[in-house]
């Protein structure tokens, strides 16, 4: 089969050269000449501190930068597309895969649109289960932005202690969903198992002696002269610009605009949770840190609570027709295997309609636009991902400064190329 | 369980449940059709219209634009639905505003003047759908490789690719 020929338009015909990169770059906007002095450079995609393959095509002029283009896609999967070949709850195990850094965060904002799409309700404890491994998938993604950030800069020895951390909870994934990475844990209607009873104790024992662990992070940076003057002052985002450039999560409330989805917009039961939102006003890398060296206490504050209110019952809702039946159902009764057999191989149809279910993930606002047509396939599912929006800001909060803090800079905005690249 | 009978459709029938909705207010002379359905709200505005709405409801108090994307309804006409997500910091809600294109007239006026952010979003549903948007600073692949051919998020563009 070949393309139909008139589906060639537009892109095919500019030439993909460097200088075109540059076509929204501040240079290019004033319609100026590239001048004498400045020198044009690929930072990327194979560079250690772009985390992943994001390419950056830097013109500087001496050090200073002074225009910059991010150029994307050298992750591009089509995950969108194929999530309209799925069945709904095949498609789980592909949302993993988009921000592989917490996936159960990206599990939980497509099961809300599905389960909102089909109005079901889900149980007490599967919605105070899915708060804590969320808040636990906050803190390893804020571990490895802490790990990778500070080893960006130079600062190697934090990076084995986030991963010493981390690896603590990856255990406790494991222990729970059966995957350390790509959970699958959050299912549409509830989570796919109960966890282990030993692991409340695990997950006690953990966040017991984690905020000394932050105590020593910061021990290790805050009050380090080199750490203070490569982030103090650097990479300034004001309100305005990151209201109109997409950015969210932690980046926006540094720059002081105090809003978070799981507070102000709650979704998955977060009204019952006590919790503060860290902002700042000053907006620049330190801000930054700043911000999401507090989230991680106050996950830990989510995390007990929800384990202290940690109701008993099911962790599935009641719908046998879109959930599957255990095991030791499925082999005993007739109704269970028939229910079975239907969902593996037919799925469940689901009401026609749109919903945007939206959720707060650790690099942002994460949103789910999922659009059915009645069948058992989602139309269209289309994720709106942190990153991608912010990475529009890198350029104003790299103009005029050097070319090392554009590294500073980008491991503050914290971008994790699978979410922005799809 | 969800009910269809609780979804609230039609311009007059929203706008008299919903008078006090601010984008409502904002949109009055501009919507052409909404629908109220799983408490959110979708405003349907003209294709010529789409940059005096977004000014509307950013006059309205939704100040960020959440993203822009499309759904392609090959092969029913008019094929195309522009989906817009806006967000407002301060009332806390969001609104779905929508433009149907026409296959044969894939093309609108882009909103990057209204939202800047509006650039990477725009520039992937033309990557993925082929849709236009005039007036773009830089409307370019983002996604797929400059010489691509097709648009692979369009319905008639096989899962597996072409081979």
């Amino acid at each position: 089969m070949t393309p139909p020929v008139e589906e060639i338009t537009g892109p095919t015909a500019i030439d993909p050269g460097v200088d075109d990169v540059f076509a929204n770059s501040a240079r290019n906007r004033q319609n100026t000449p590239p001048q004498d002095q400045t020198m044009v450079i690929n930072m990327g995609p194979q560079h250690p501190s772009t985390h992943g393959v994001l390419r950056l095509v830097v013109e500087i002029d001496g050090e200073t930068v002074v225009s910059l283009a991010p150029d994307i896609g050298y992750l591009h999967t089509g995950i969108e597309k194929t999530c309209e070949a799925k069945f709904y709850q095949q498609v789980v195990p592909l949302t993993d895969r988009i921000d592989y850094l917490c996936p159960m965060t990206n599990n939980l904002a497509y099961c809300l649109a599905v389960e909102k799409l089909l109005g079901l309700e889900i149980p007490e404890r599967a919605i105070y289960l899915r708060v804590l491994f969320n808040e636990l998938t906050r803190i390893q993604s804020h571990l490895v932005w802490l790990g990778t950030h500070a080893m960006d800069i130079g600062a190697l020895t934090v990076f084995l202690y986030c991963f010493r951390e981390r690896e603590e909870l990856l255990r406790i994934f494991e222990a729970v969903a059966g995957q350390r990475m790509m959970t699958s844990y959050v299912r549409v209607g509830g989570l796919s198992l109960e966890p282990p009873r030993d692991i409340y104790e695990k997950i006690r024992t953990f966040l017991k002696g984690f905020p000394a662990h932050v105590d020593e992070y910061e021990g290790l940076l805050q009050t380090n002269p080199i750490w203070m003057n490569r982030l103090k002052g650097v990479g300034y985002l004001s309100p305005e610009d990151a209201i109109a450039l997409g950015v969210t999560g932690p980046p926006l409330r540094a720059s002081g605009v105090d809003f978070d989805v799981r507070r102000d917009m709650p979704y998955s039961g977060y009204e019952k949770f006590q919790f503060n939102v860290p902002a700042s006003k000053v907006g620049d890398v330190w801000a930054r840190y700043i911000v999401r060296m507090q989230e991680f206490r106050e996950s830990v504050k989510i995390c007990l609570q929800a384990l202290d209110g940690l109701p008993e019952g099911n962790i599935v809702a009641d719908a046998p027709k879109i959930i599957l039946p255990n095991r030791e159902q499925m082999k005993t009764q007739m109704e269970s295997l028939i229910h079975h057999f239907k969902i593996v191989t037919e799925g469940f149809a689901v009401p026609a309609g749109e919903v945007c279910s939206s959720v707060e993930a650790p690099h942002g606002m994460m949103n789910y636009y999922v659009v059915s047509d009645g069948t058992a396939k989602p139309y269209r599912v289309h994720m709106r991902n942190p990153g991608f929006a912010t990475l529009q800001a890198l350029e104003t909060m790299c103009k005029g400064r050097l070319l090392a803090d554009v590294v500073a800079v980008i491991g503050s905005i914290d971008i994790v190329l699978g979410e922005i690249d799809r | 369980m969800y009910d269809p009978a609780s979804a609230i459709k039609g311009k007059q029938a929203v706008f008299e449940a919903h008078p006090e909705n601010a984008s409502v207010k904002a949109l009055t002379d501009l919507a052409t059709d909404a629908k109220y359905d799983r408490a959110e709200l979708t405003i349907t505005v003209a294709r010529e219209s789409i940059v005096a709405a977004a000014m509307a409801v950013q006059q309205a108090g939704y100040n960020f634009l959440e993203d822009v994307t499309a759904v392609d309804w090959y092969p029913s006409e008019p094929r195309f639905q522009i989906t817009y997500h806006i967000l407002s910091h301060s009332l806390k809600e969001r609104i779905r505003l929508a433009v149907r294109l026409d296959g044969d007239a894939a093309a609108l006026d882009s909103i990057t003047s209204v939202w800047p952010s509006a650039n990477f979003y725009e520039r992937e549903v033309f990557d993925l759908f082929g849709v236009h948007f005039g007036g773009h600073p830089n409307l370019r692949r983002i996604m797929m490789p400059e010489d691509w051919n097709g648009h692979p998020l369009r319905k008639d563009y096989p899962v597996e690719g072409y081979r």
